[in-house]
């Protein structure tokens, strides 16, 4: 059996809103103050082999980011595994854990909150590297040069300071600072979301580049489904904090498996679609602090049966390579 | 015989004098928008497109001027009105829907105390039949439960529904023009599609005009009648939807359509515009366009005249890459 | 309402004047006049105080020259050795002038100072409590607002009848009164930077809490921490003059402004006024140029006020 590049086995995160003392207190007295939970993630698993790319969608509210962040080492999971390599590294720590945290590293959304304003180029890509030993600090200058040129940056702009960049080019600093540590697995949150429509395609480009070139494996996580459709080879779907559906990109814009997919892929605008003619899916994403019971799309289900409101839907192979959490599965 | 259009915009000049020197923010824009017609206004970051919403009413500030041109609202020419008869068209004739919803909310007040004073501040009703108005615009916007919702504050509405709340507001002395700037951006793409469905839908029903403004071609694919495209504070090229979608004449124009993932092979480098939007204080002479064209030559260092190969089409360019004849 | 500006990304080749931020910040400072007069005066009474025994026209604490024959003269009268008072003397002959100049000495020293060690140990607990959270904010914090919810005057009242007379004992107390004031205002700003994700970078790459903390959060806290730090050295500097004109805090053999005021009360009735006036104009001039300079500082490191 071949060892993936990253393994997620029942990964969930909570966040908890404890009560403060003043909420125990005025609870000792007769007030129903809850601590607020919010599944974020909830036992979600998959695994991504070498050379990957896939696209992680969804909507407010699915996890996607906190999965994201979870992978990079940014947040520990409330519970389950996560395994680079065949290595658990949600138990590690000392050198281990470093080394591992050094193999997944991730890009960020916002091009302007992303790189510390104070900081020249050459200290925001070469601080990592010299701190982890990567590259001895007589020879950052001319490495960071190397990974600026890498990434289609002027290298003479090594001395200048973040704000001094266009939003693309931040986002291409961002992309060196992550590549400068010899990463494997890169995680892209949202990356391209905060950028010109022209300025996306040559990121786009540099990613699958960088791909090539340097045999990365991607997770995407964006809510574009254009973009995610044209990069990724494989494409998990999230909603409300669960895995909705799971399965190769072309095969998924054929025939989707889940009715949420399938509103999503009817509500992406195309240049194509011209007139608005289909009645779009209704309700409101739902609060993560208060899901629905059962399966948490059926609110907005134009296919709910009694059963979606009261069972979890598990994640089931449907056919070779493709998952879906959908009790119509079963009637199949 | 086609009515006149309700909104005429003529060579409308807005300057920014900033102490970096002067910035033509919007330079020699011209289109015009009938009644219950759709214009997608688009463009990417600094091409003026929001500047062009606020410039139609009034609404730039220090160190921004609209220095030239006309704006005719039913005939009216708005740059030369009065500050009185401009607040009596805002908000009244002529709305705006902005990006961030709590632009228009106010985040102290109920939603109900906001939309009563939207309507008295430009009618003399009672406020039980101003009150009965909102109740009516809100379920337009399709909130349920409107007569309760009203009473809430803006913090307690997910955005979407913030976001319909504003467009209500925008609907609720019936106006003639809607300027919409990048309403759904910021929204999930179920949401979106909500909003746009019913925009759509309310220009049909009520007749009236809407500008909307965004980044997104795809989404002025779906829902406009004609298009303008921005670039570096001029109008590159205009016309009606399914031509310039179909027919793109301008390289700017051809490379934007070329670069959206869609239009390319799955897998594929995707298509690019190579180097960046210039700064508005370092215009090339002539075409702005000329460092990322691929077609340009020293003529492109002329002014470019505004040029209607085919009638409804205007474009700004001296390498067009289809010829008049299509 | 629009901000063009923001719109423009910058170009490849930059054709206008590459600023570091250092060197914005020095020209949008500049832009106040009177901000750059307070900044002269400031900079004229430290160059007084560090240089006060080379340009003082007297030693006032060489009891060798000091005569009680010279008491009480009036400003502008020449002594019978010729030396010329010009502010006058004090109730025990010392030149005001020269008493000045080394009581700005050991004013603006004892200010600087307990603003210096107040602002390290303070803004290393702000750092941590938002960095941490949890318990580690919520032990650091309430201390904090137990320690600002009284009088600063009153715990150094307490601190220095336990402590006793001396410079380091009134810094210590300075210390105490005033850390609790950039430990609030760093963790305020520290809890918005936590959360950018250019910190979540840097946990990504495995950098140290250390670095994150010092290296990473520290600089960008600055603003706000350094318009604190100039308010409240005048406050320290104004703090100690109190308690040297109640008599505690610093001996008689280091006299401060404070001590010179408190030693000139007793004859303000008599009409020998300069002898209070003049110390305490010298702490107000002090104190003004620092709040003015202050002033200008808060206004430039606001972001939201920037053009």
């Amino acid at each position: 059996m071949t060892t993936h590049m990253l393994d997620i086995k029942n990964i969930s995160k909570q966040f908890v809103k404890r009560l403060d003392v003043v909420a125990k207190l005025t609870n000792h007295l007769g007030a129903k103050n809850k601590e607020e939970v919010v599944h974020a993630v909830d036992d979600v698993s998959f695994s991504i082999a070498k050379g990957e790319v896939v696209g992680l969608v969804g909507e407010s509210g699915c996890g996607k980011s906190t999965l994201g962040r979870m992978v990079a080492g940014i947040l520990t999971p409330s519970d389950g595994e996560i395994l680079v390599k065949g290595r658990d590294v949600t138990n590690t720590d000392g050198k281990e854990a470093v080394d591992a945290a050094l193999q997944v590293q991730m890009i960020f959304q916002d091009p302007f909150a992303s790189l510390n304003p104070r900081m020249r180029v050459e200290d925001i890509i070469g601080e990592a590297p010299v701190v982890h030993g990567i590259i001895p600090a007589s020879q950052k200058a001319a490495y960071v040069e190397e990974v600026m040129a890498r990434v289609g940056l002027d290298p003479e702009f090594r001395r200048r300071y973040p704000h001094q960049f266009s939003g693309g080019q931040r986002q291409r600093i961002g992309i060196a600072r992550a590549l400068a540590v010899k990463p494997e697995f890169l995680v892209c949150d949202e990356s391209i979301a905060a950028l010109d429509v022209s300025i996306q395609a040559q990121v786009i480009n540099l990613f699958m580049d960088l791909r090539d070139d340097l045999d990365l494996t991607y997770l995407f996580i964006s809510h574009d489904l254009s973009v995610v459709e044209h990069i990724s080879d494989r494409v998990v779907i999230m909603y409300l904090g669960r895995i909705v559906e799971v399965s190769p990109t072309d095969e998924l814009f054929e025939k989707t498996n889940h009715p949420y997919t399938t509103a999503l892929l009817n509500e992406v605008p195309r240049i194509e679609n011209r007139g608005l003619d289909y009645q779009p899916i209704s309700g409101e994403i739902p609060s993560p602090l208060d899901p629905p019971s059962g399966c948490h799309f059926h609110p907005r289900c134009p296919h709910a049966m009694d059963r979606c409101r009261t069972e979890l839907p598990l994640l089931q192979e449907v056919s070779t390579g493709r998952f879906a959490a959908c009790h119509l599965m079963d009637e199949k | 015989m086609t009515e006149k259009p309700i909104l005429e915009v003529e060579n409308l000049e807005t300057h920014f004098f900033t102490k970096a020197g002067p910035a033509k923010a919007i330079d020699n824009v011209s289109f015009t928008v009938g009644k219950g017609e759709i214009m997608g206004l688009v463009g990417e970051s600094g091409s003026g497109k929001s500047v062009t919403g606020f410039s139609i009413l009034g609404l730039v500030d220090a160190p921004g001027e609209v220095v030239g041109g006309k704006v005719l609202f039913k005939g009216e020419n708005l740059i030369e009105a009065s500050d009185k008869r401009l607040q009596e068209l805002r908000g009244n004739k002529i709305s705006m829907i902005f990006q961030d919803p709590m632009m228009t909310l106010n985040p102290v007040l109920r939603v109900d105390t906001q939309m009563i004073e939207t309507i008295r501040a430009h009618e003399k009703v009672d406020k039980e039949t101003a009150r009965q108005r909102s109740r009516d615009a809100l379920a337009q916007v399709g909130i349920p439960a409107a007569e309760e919702r009203m009473r809430a504050y803006p913090h307690q509405f997910s955005g979407g529904m913030r976001q319909r709340v504003a467009i209500a507001i925008a609907l609720l002395n019936k106006p003639d023009l809607i300027i919409a700037d990048e309403p759904t951006t910021a929204l999930d793409v179920t949401i979106q599609g909500q909003i746009l469905y019913e925009a759509q839908k309310l220009c049909r029903e009520t007749g009236t005009a809407l500008i909307w403004i965004t980044h997104d071609l795809a989404v002025v694919a779906g829902l406009a009648d004609k298009i303008s495209v921005m670039y570096a504070g001029r109008i590159v090229e205009q016309g009606d939807i399914d031509d310039v979608l179909d027919h793109p004449v301008h390289p700017y124009t051809i490379g934007l359509l070329g670069s959206v993932p869609g239009h390319n092979t799955r897998g594929t480098r995707l298509h690019q515009i190579p180097g960046m939007t210039p700064s508005l204080f370092n215009l090339p002479k002539g075409c702005a366009f000329q460092t990322r064209c691929p077609f340009a030559d020293t003529t492109c260092t002329e002014d470019q005249a505004i040029t209607r190969p085919i009638p409804g089409r205007a474009i700004r360019c001296c390498h067009p890459q289809r010829e008049a004849a299509q | 309402m629009t901000d063009i500006l923001q719109e423009t990304p910058a170009t490849e080749t930059l054709n206008f004047k590459v600023e570091t931020p250092l060197q914005q910040f020095v020209s949008n400072f500049c832009q106040s006049k009177i901000a750059i007069g307070a900044l002269i005066v400031f900079g004229i009474i430290v160059f007084i105080a560090l240089f006060a025994p080379f340009i003082s026209p007297t030693n006032p604490y060489d009891l060798a020259t000091v005569s009680i024959l010279d008491a009480k003269l009036p400003p502008g009268s020449k002594s019978l050795s010729g030396v010329t008072y010009w502010l006058g003397t004090d109730g025990a002959g010392r030149g005001l002038l020269s008493s000045i100049f080394y009581g700005l000495r050991i004013s603006l020293g004892v200010g600087v100072m307990s603003a210096v060690i107040a602002l390290c140990f303070g803004a290393t607990m702000g750092l941590v409590a938002a960095y941490y959270g949890g318990k580690v904010d919520t032990v650091i914090m309430r201390i904090v607002d137990i320690q600002l919810s009284f009088p600063s005057i009153l715990v150094a009242l307490i601190l220095l009848a336990a402590l006793g007379k001396g410079v380091d004992k009134i810094t210590i107390a300075l210390v105490i009164v005033q850390w609790a004031y950039y430990a609030r205002t760093v963790r305020a700003s520290a809890l918005v930077e936590r959360n950018k994700e250019y910190v979540e970078a840097a946990t990504c790459l495995a950098l140290s809490d250390r670095r994150i903390l010092f290296r990473h959060l520290l600089p960008n806290c600055l603003p706000p921490l350094i318009v604190v730090g100039t308010v409240q050295t005048a406050h320290a500097i104004s703090l100690e003059a109190t308690l040297s004109f109640l008599g505690v805090g610093l001996p008689i053999t280091e006299p401060s402004l404070g001590l010179l005021i408190a030693n000139g009360f007793e004859y303000m009735l008599s009409g020998k006024y300069w002898i209070s006036f003049f110390p305490g104009v010298a702490l107000l001039i002090t104190i003004v140029s620092i709040n003015l300079v202050g002033d200008q500082l808060r206004d430039v490191l606001n972001p939201r006020l920037q053009r």
